[in-house]
């Protein structure tokens, strides 16, 4: 199969998270970016799906600067065939779905994947949109998936549950935890990574919906109260009478 | 002009989840001066879908092709964008649930709408149109600028008080002529879970880490959900280790809550996990390192060992229970 994945380059995740002084820009200095851990499970599911198939490409996309190369080689290491950079700085999540849509669109994939998240902007809404504008499916979390004479069988998470479900290819999916196990690259991955094609493209639609006016910090909290082990009555009393939320 | 807000029909019910965003709807709609319409998609018997009212909703429109029982992200964002349009909506307001995330892109695209996914607050509207939501996984917070005509909004749950002040509202009953041509996938099978409840739906919240030693010992976790009707979680190295499922992990990268009150027991509070769960109103945590970085962010803490803490814990929840 002809797989599109959709990498995201965000801050890793022990980042504590801090804002400039008006609270207009996320401070970057001393940030480490690492692949969106949702779309390490994309890239790897379809390595895997093409494994199974006993062929196909993976494509690695990143709508971003060039800053995120070092990401994309990782992912052309992990095992992608060909990586392509659209080089802008997205500005919201129907900026990127956008400019992927614009790339996608007369490649004939037979499937896009995508995480079902980044963790920095946590928007959820790439593989939505990626449906809507290329007008195929999107089934989003998915936990389960195996392909087979042009369709795909699912499993997804669903409000309380669980759904198997079926969808014709191509379609776009967003992955969820449980797919698979993240697939590290190996030494001789990381030497073929440089012989890899990235290729660079300008960004086609630059259109955006929304921007970030100002960011804010979380509330500090106001320090723990401390009880002793054997104090789990007072601890009770407490969460009644002072926090009233039992 | 009207608000629009799509309240989930879960089997031709409601969750507390439609109230909220109901709720949040009107509120929105009273700041522009203009009214809510709700809609249903699919089989609901109409006194049900008429209890919108209470929330706040002028009128309810039902969508009542049966197609739309199985839920279909492609099929279901037609029928609602053209009851959103033939409403003239200029706010379209979702929950941000699973269902939620899967129709809110899709909608944003076909109404050319921004998209403001998991807002935590009431937007202001003062010549631009701003809304809060969290970022960076809940470490952080942005105000989101929405520079459409047509907005989207989908509300985190538990982000926003249910306020039942109104009375039932008329019921309009429509046939938008969706049919299986509308669906792109199939559902095969519904697998719900029963006798527990879901993690993001919950107000209560019992979560233990690796500090319980192992799956065995989570009876005492069980126990105590079962006595506060609150939903189990776990931290991330246990749900690696597979002594719980996954979707029970929460975290920045698992779930993301808020619930009234959030349990940390045996958890030293890794900051991917705290930010998972620092929007909880209030959080007890009950660790034998007293420098664990729970602490920080506990409202209530208890240095000592679990298993020595959660029996006793679980008989004065008891003993609460049988007399409140």
């Amino acid at each position: 199969m002809k797989i599109l994945v959709c990498i995201s380059n965000v801050p890793d995740t022990t980042t504590k998270i801090s804002f400039s002084s008006d609270n207009k820009e996320f401070n970057k200095a001393g940030v480490q970016y690492i692949i969106n851990p949702y779309d390490e499970l994309a890239l790897t599911k379809a390595l895997e799906l093409n494994e199974a198939a006993g062929g196909g490409t993976v494509t690695a996309i990143h709508v971003g600067q060039v800053d995120a190369e070092p990401n994309l080689r990782k992912a052309l290491a992990v095992g992608a065939d060909d990586a392509v950079r659209i080089d802008a700085a997205p500005v919201d999540g129907f900026f990127v779905a956008s400019e992927i849509a614009h790339f996608a669109k007369d490649k004939g994939f037979d499937l896009i994947l995508c995480g079902r998240e980044s963790i920095d902007y946590n928007g959820g809404m790439v593989a939505g949109m990626l449906g809507e504008l290329l007008d195929w499916p999107s089934v989003n979390v998915i936990t389960s998936i195996t392909t087979s004479g042009g369709e795909a069988h699912l499993e997804r998470d669903i409000d309380g549950g669980r759904e198997v479900l079926k969808a014709k290819l191509p379609f776009v999916g967003s992955c969820q935890k449980e797919l698979t196990e993240p697939r590290i690259p190996n030494m001789r991955g990381i030497m073929m990574a440089r012989s890899k094609p990235l290729l660079v493209l300008p960004a086609a639609a630059n259109t955006a919906h929304t921007q970030v006016a100002t960011y804010a910090a979380p509330a500090p909290k106001a320090g723990c109260k401390f009880l002793e082990p054997s104090q789990v009555e007072e601890l009770v009393q407490l969460l009644h009478t002072e926090a009233k939320v039992i | 002009m009207a608000v629009v807000v799509f309240a989930e029909n879960n089997a031709g019910s409601f969750k507390k989840a439609s109230f909220e965003i109901v709720s949040y709807a009107a509120a929105i709609a009273s700041m522009m001066g203009t009214s809510v319409t709700a809609v249903v998609l699919g089989s609901m018997e109409d006194a049900v879908a008429s209890e919108l009212g209470t929330y706040g909703a002028a009128k309810v429109v039902k969508v009542t092709d049966a197609s739309l029982d199985t839920f279909e992200s492609h099929a279901h964002a037609k029928a609602l964008a053209e009851v959103a349009k033939s409403e003239g909506a200029k706010v379209v307001v979702l929950a941000n649930t699973y269902a939620g995330k899967a129709l809110a892109p899709r909608l944003s695209v076909k109404l050319s709408a921004a998209l403001a996914s998991g807002a935590v607050a009431l937007p202001e509207i003062n010549g631009s149109f701003t809304v809060l939501r969290s970022v960076f996984s809940n470490k952080g917070f942005a105000n989101i600028q929405l520079d459409t005509d047509v907005k989207i909004v989908s509300l985190t749950p538990n982000s926003y008080k249910v306020v039942a002040e109104g009375n039932a509202a008329p019921v309009e009953n429509r046939s938008l002529g969706i049919s299986a041509v509308d669906f792109k996938s199939t559902s095969v099978e519904v697998k719900t879970v029963t006798g527990k409840i879901p993690l993001t739906e919950a107000e209560l919240v019992v979560s233990a880490g690796r500090g319980m030693k192992g799956p065995e010992n989570w009876h005492m976790i069980e126990e105590m959900a079962t006595i506060l009707g609150a939903a189990t979680a776990c931290s991330k190295p246990v749900s690696d280790m597979h002594w719980r499922t996954h979707d029970e992990h929460v975290g920045q990268t698992g779930i993301t809550i808020k619930p009234n009150l959030y349990i940390a027991i045996g958890i030293s509070g890794a900051i991917q996990h705290l930010a998972g769960v620092s929007g909880s109103k209030v959080i007890v945590a009950i660790n034998t390192d007293k420098e664990a970085p729970f602490f920080k962010i506990a409202d209530y803490g208890i240095v000592g060992d679990a298993f020595e803490v959660l029996p006793k814990l679980n008989e004065a929840l008891s003993k609460f229970k049988a007399a409140n």
